[in-house]
């Protein structure tokens, strides 16, 4: 047992600590998401140039050979600064795709680029009945000579907007919700006849798109993977998406216990700091222990999927996504609550952390989700 | 003891319900619901309601016969609450119709009662609260906005936050301190109805979660106000003042309206795939809305037997603190569960300042509303006195602690 990070990794998490203690203020971050792309190109540029793009793939594929522990620094730094920036959607789930199921050329088609900076990816899996089920497509691929050709719809895709190439989940062959039958394709932005998209954007500020295909044509080199085979890939990256978002709950609650910490010093009623009253002083400390928890059950997360994706690693993911979801909602919701109207405002940080954790609660499984699969994997 | 509605009572809900459905009809019951906080001109359906219930009789139920209320039982009041929550009917904004309107026909002039209550009975009036300040939240008796006396009028000094709708209020009630070195702080605060158009008033949106716009910052500065909006004794408004507060908490509880909000959520529930089944049948779900719905009745029977007491005679005491408590714990737990039920689709969002008017919903129909409630709703444990000062209430006047 060892909870030392490496000298590489300790460096890893100093630089992003720095980037967002000088670079992401809360200013500059509302600056960011009050203009219509929704995050910065330079930073993205930075990020590039720091090697974080390039984190979660092998050295061979033009990666940092990085694994989870490298991720969850990250992300961790990026909850605290409540990053806008599409990380998730083009590195860790769209670029990680790639890794997983692409052939030598696909990588070197499009990892290259994700790694440099100079392609954006969305990853456009879940569909509006899907929930949480991340094999319940309907999406159609059908053979069309060489190639396919794509129908339906996709729900909430981040950052669709900006994105050159979309990950497709769509069904090759079976029933909608078979685990059998689903694939994934690359589908260039460019390919714009038959795609449509809604824009919109999230209560936590970001951009996601419903996106519909429509006889959208792609070549047999848009396939990742074997035909029909996409069940195991798209399991793997929901728990590596769980994992980057409890990450990244995780540093956001670390920011709101200690904020309310010392907001509650600040703030006098009754002729002293409320943070003298003990019922508030219970709460902080609850509040505390929640994000301890999470902590925890986030190392242990990261230890089993550096070890192996396998049982005993889903099975940690499954325990982390529950804790972090309610760990995150009471730190959160008693954040506010101790912040009184200022927690409610636009103005303060506090809120956005709340929004955000909203979002987070309902990404790759919710409590329930994730209690009920923790229990069906054997320990 | 009896829990049967009486032949009398079928026979006011039918008449109810029939009401409701000619003048609140099913055409204007959308998911998206009307916004509460109206703006200085009421929307022409809601105007129409009103002068609906006002051309009946109704437009102020609670309120005394001889203010122009009715004469109506708890159970009736229960049965008038249930119905039009559940139809989502338009209510006035609680600061003059709930609040205010009880300290007038306590305490009020015969003058004031004149000028004022008929207005608030009709709509024709919108009020805002100035209790808050930025150093008196909690402990509201530490407010330090100043009036002092000159000639007929007071000169009022100071800034009042969290005012809700101030933006589209005619008038505000509003605490203030006379007497600047009293022995106990509670003493020294008179209680002053300020006209908003009044020369010295300006008036700060304050944009809460979601940018929504409801609350402000007030501030005044010598701003006269004739002595004779002056309610009550100089100095004793701190009595009013609490009296006034123990009927917000009653109405924040808003049992009948979350009795509606879990009804929207069982519907959700039944809408949503999840796994191949409805979520309605998903065993963890079910067991936490059938949590709500029980904890849902508890209150019910609270709130049923404080309406008895006050019908009784009895003036609304502590106990509203335990109906704020419990009922605002509720309503928050129901927006929870409303969130869980909408999966992804809980992200979407449409900031209020961009909104078309014809938009189609991005996802299931109540999930804007939903969402915006859920924001909103985080300050239910933090307005009309926080859930903490309502349990420091409690032990103290309760439980003798």
């Amino acid at each position: 047992m060892d909870f030392n990070f490496s000298e590489e990794q300790r460096l890893l998490g100093e630089s992003v600590e720095r980037f967002i203690q000088n670079d992401y203020t809360f200013a500059a971050r509302q600056k960011i998401v009050g203009e219509e792309l929704g995050f910065d190109r330079t930073h993205w540029k930075t990020f590039a140039e720091l090697g974080w793009l390039g984190v979660p793939f092998a050295e061979e594929d033009g990666g940092f050979g990085g694994g989870s522990t490298e991720v969850m620094l990250l992300m961790e730094r990026f909850g605290r600064g409540l990053v806008v920036e599409p990380y998730l959607g083009t590195v860790l789930l769209a670029g990680r795709a790639i890794a997983l199921a692409g052939s030598r050329t696909q990588k070197e088609r499009w990892l290259t680029r994700i790694v440099e900076g100079s392609l954006l990816a969305a990853y456009a899996v879940t569909e509006p009945q899907s929930r949480f089920a991340v094999t319940d497509i309907a999406c159609t691929a059908q053979a069309d000579g060489a190639g396919f050709v794509l129908n339906g719809q996709k729900a909430v895709v981040l950052h669709a907007a900006s994105a050159d190439i979309y990950i497709v989940a769509a069904r090759t062959s079976g029933a909608r919700r078979d685990r059998a039958g689903v694939s994934l394709f690359v589908v260039e932005a460019s390919n714009a006849a038959g795609i449509s998209r809604r824009d919109y954007h999230t209560v936590d500020e970001q951009r996601a798109s419903e996106v519909t295909f429509t006889n959208v044509r792609v070549g047999a080199d848009a396939l990742l993977g074997n035909v029909g085979a996409a069940a195991d890939v798209l399991e793997r990256l929901n728990d590596e998406g769980a994992f980057a978002v409890a990450g990244e709950a995780v540093g956001m609650m670390e920011v709101l216990y200690k904020n309310t910490v010392d907001y509650t010093k600040q703030r006098q009623q009754f002729g002293q700091p409320i943070s003298q009253f003990q019922v508030l002083q219970h709460r902080m400390v609850d509040m505390f222990m929640e994000y301890e928890l999470s902590k925890s059950l986030l190392l242990m997360a990261a230890m089993r999927l550096d070890k192996a994706y396998d049982d005993t690693a889903r099975r940690a993911v499954s325990a982390l996504k529950v804790q972090v979801g309610k760990s995150g909602r009471f730190v959160a919701q008693n954040a506010v609550q101790l912040h009184g109207g200022m927690g409610m405002t636009e103005e303060l940080a506090i809120g956005h952390y709340f929004k955000r954790m909203t979002v987070i609660d309902a990404q790759f499984g919710n409590v329930d989700h994730h209690l009920r699969r923790f229990g069906s994997i054997a320990a | 003891m009896d829990l049967d509605f009486r032949a009398e009572d079928l026979a006011f809900q039918e008449e109810a319900r029939s009401f409701i459905d000619t003048h609140w009809p099913v055409s204007l019951r959308t998911p998206r619901g009307v916004n509460s906080e109206y703006g200085k001109e009421l929307p022409s359906t809601v105007r129409r309601w009103f002068d609906a219930l006002i051309a009946r009789g109704w437009s102020a139920p609670h309120w005394p016969v001889e203010h122009g209320g009715t004469d109506w039982s708890p159970t009736q009041h229960y049965i008038w609450d249930r119905e039009t929550a559940r139809a989502g009917a338009p209510t006035a904004a609680p600061f003059g119709m709930t609040m205010l309107a009880p300290v007038l026909w306590t305490w009020g002039t015969p003058e004031q009662k004149a000028n004022f209550l008929p207005k608030i009975r009709e709509h024709q009036m919108s009020w805002c609260q100035g209790y808050s300040e930025p150093g008196a939240g909690s402990d509201l008796a530490s407010l330090a906005t100043r009036a002092v006396r000159d000639g007929d009028h007071y000169v009022v000094n100071g800034t009042k936050i969290w005012t809700s709708g101030a933006h589209a209020a005619d008038w505000m009630f509003c605490l203030v301190r006379t007497d600047p070195k009293p022995k106990k702080k509670q003493e020294g605060i008179s209680f002053l109805l300020i006209d908003m158009k009044t020369p010295g008033i300006s008036v700060t949106p304050i944009l809460i979660l979601g940018n929504q716009h409801t609350v402000n910052s007030v501030t005044l500065t010598d701003v006269r106000v004739p002595v004779t909006n002056l309610v009550g004794e100089q100095d004793r408004g701190w009595t009013y003042a609490k009296a006034l507060l123990t009927h917000e908490r009653t109405g924040i509880a808003g049992v009948a309206r979350t009795q509606a909000e879990i009804i929207k959520l069982r519907k959700l529930a039944n809408d949503t795939q999840a796994d191949g089944a409805c979520l309605i049948d998903d065993a963890l779900f079910r067991t936490k809305l059938e949590e709500v719905e029980v904890l849902c009745l508890a209150l019910e029977m609270t709130e049923l037997r404080t309406l008895a007491a006050v019908e009784s005679g009895k003036a609304p005491g502590p106990e509203s603190s335990l109906l704020k408590i419990r009922g605002t714990e509720l309503q928050q737990r129901v927006s929870d569960l409303q969130m869980e039920a909408l999966g992804s689709y809980v992200a979407p969002y449409v900031d209020p300042a961009r909104e078309g008017d014809n938009e189609l919903p991005i996802g299931p129909a109540q999930a804007l509303p939903a969402l915006r409630g859920m924001l909103y709703g985080r300050a239910a444990t933090i307005f009309g006195g926080s859930n903490e000062i309502q349990r420091n209430i409690i032990a103290k006047a309760v439980l003798g602690l």
